[in-house]
């Protein structure tokens, strides 16, 4: 492993996901605080501030490093607020780990959080057509959701998978998030409420599909060296990837209305998802027999099996046989989002990379209460939003 | 007559004998592109900057198909006080292109009358409509054929 590579995660916290009609800035504060207060630390001590944007909370989300910083009081400390979907959480991670692996930082605070609207995310206001995310949406009415009962139906046609199978990636991550305070929805559901859900993306119903929610996460990073002094047993970050696509991407991916054209160049061995799992394992030098466990970008019950092959957990179209025996369960070989997921937070999309990354550093601890997963070592997150955005952390220890 | 528009100029052929969608392919490395471009290639070891309009293959096969069980948002046009009818959106692979395109398919095709891998040919059709202008789209329509 390339342990000269890594940083510490020292302390993480969260504002609990929901609904509850406050300001962005005031859940990212609660995150950071108690993320400062896990690690030990004053917000004082803090060298550099990574903010994760969110762009449905003008001026003040899109510098949101700023926002924090200001809201926590001014000291003079370094700041960056990135912007990239989904992803953003990862790259405000990649962010602070970079200034720390260069030496430029010893430790940094990385917050994100949102405020979000109800319903389908929808693209911002004004006529557009250069714009994919306004064509997608005026041309065809093709919402997030379509996108995920594109790649759903697929497993249905091509692997035999069932709308059973989705319904039971729904319970699971219901009764996984019944044991998570910060959890939006703490119920069980059962495949017969699934069932009755109305459908929303055809083989897709309601509660396939993961809501938008309020919320944040932060987590403090530090080098090893500023680590060694305050915790015996470090959790720590051994690979960040934050890779791109390669030309040409043959999946058809938000918001785009086609995809890159083959006529030319042959298609990568791997598809995007799996570029950025496999970015994550060289870097790390783990592979997927190595891991504990996985927190997978839930966008929708069936992404959740599409992103266990990406993870090259099993192979193609096996993903449904892993979930059938319970494998995937918390008490299973490789539990698969023990938080509860996406299904359980819905999502707060600057926040949830950074709440992957929480999640999985309380699981290393040990500190998972009634959702832990028995001696966890190494988890991984995965994670991909529009335009090309995604995501694969590694926390080892 | 209402004035016939399409929904973005240049994406398709105008002529309802063989309506076709446009597209451009860089005269350097032969990558196809639609929505057309017209600038640079994106191709990352291609430095092409000459693009030549090309119709797109007429048929295509199923890569997958979902519908919109609810009203999409704007900017999507739809009259809030008609009961909502899901319309099914297809994506469909064009083998010579190499490349997947998303559509809507003709009114009344359900997500059951598809599968993967039919085959499905390209036909013109109404996105909607406006008190003077009817604004055209593309639409994908099943051919019976299994490829
Ligand atoms: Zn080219």
């Amino acid at each position: 492993m390339t342990r000269e590579r890594e940083v510490v995660v020292l302390g993480a916290g969260m504002h609990p996901w929901g609904k509850w009609g406050r300001n962005f800035v005031e859940y990212g504060i609660t995150a950071a605080q108690a993320a400062l207060a896990d690690a030990g630390l004053d917000w004082r001590d803090i060298q550099y501030v990574a903010g994760a944007d969110t762009i449905r909370n003008g001026y003040p989300g899109f510098v949101a490093g700023a926002t924090f910083a200001q809201a926590l009081g001014w000291t003079g400390a370094r700041v960056s607020s990135s912007y990239a979907a989904c992803a953003s959480g990862s790259q405000a991670i990649a962010n602070a780990r970079a200034n720390i692996l260069a030496g430029l930082v010893d430790v940094a605070l990385v917050v994100g959080a949102d405020a979000a609207p109800k319903g389908f995310f929808a693209p911002v206001g004004g006529d557009r057509p250069d714009d994919p995310d306004w064509v997608r949406f005026h041309v065809l009415g093709a919402t997030n959701p379509t996108y995920f009962g594109l790649y759903a139906r697929r497993r249905i046609d091509l692997y035999g998978a069932t709308v059973e199978d989705f319904a039971k990636v729904k319970v699971k991550n219901a009764k996984n998030g019944l044991h998570n305070p910060n959890a939006r929805y703490k119920k069980a559901f059962t495949l017969e409420d699934v069932a009755a859900s109305p459908v929303v993306a055809d083989p897709l119903r309601l509660m396939d599909i993961c809501a938008t929610s309020d919320g944040a996460a932060a987590v403090v990073l530090c080098s090893k060296e500023f680590a060694a002094k305050r915790t015996t047993n470090p959790v720590r970050i051994s690979a960040v990837s934050t890779v791109t696509p390669t030309f040409p991407s043959a999946v058809i991916e938000m918001p785009d209305i086609a995809t890159d054209s083959s006529a030319a160049v042959q298609p990568n061995d791997l598809s995007f998802r799996a570029s950025l799992a496999h970015a994550a394992y060289e870097e790390a030098g783990l592979g997927p027999e190595d891991l504990s466990l996985a927190e997978v970008y839930d966008l929708s019950t069936a992404l959740e099996l599409d992103w266990i092959e990406d993870l090259a957990i099993c192979g193609r179209g096996e993903a449904e046989k892993l979930l059938r025996d319970g494998a995937t369960e918390v008490t299973g070989r490789i539990p698969v989002n023990a938080s509860g997921g996406l299904g359980s937070f819905g999502e707060a999309v600057p926040a949830q990379a950074i709440a992957q990354v929480c999640e999985l550093t309380w699981q290393l601890r040990g500190q998972a209460g009634a959702r832990q997963v028995a001696n966890a070592k190494v988890g991984i997150t995965a994670n991909q939003g529009l335009f090309g955005h995604g995501s694969s952390i590694i926390v080892t220890r | 007559m209402k004035d016939h528009k399409p929904v973005v100029p240049g994406w398709f052929t105008t002529d309802d004998e063989d309506f076709r969608l446009l597209g451009t392919r860089c005269t350097a490395c032969g990558t196809v592109f639609f929505p057309r471009q017209d600038t640079f290639c994106k191709n990352p070891a291609c430095a092409g900057t000459e693009f030549e309009e090309l119709k797109l293959s007429g048929r295509g096969t199923v890569w997958s198909y979902t519908n919109a069980g609810y009203r999409p948002p704007a900017p999507y046009v739809s009259d809030p006080d008609v009961e909502w009818v899901p319309f099914t959106i297809v994506a469909v692979q064009l083998a010579e292109e190499g490349m997947i395109v998303l559509g809507q398919a003709e009114p009344g095709i359900t997500v059951d009358d598809l599968t993967v891998g039919a085959e499905v040919e390209i036909v013109p059709g109404v996105l909607y409509e406006t008190e003077d202008q009817v604004f055209t789209t593309w639409k994908f329509k099943p051919t019976g054929a299994s490829a």
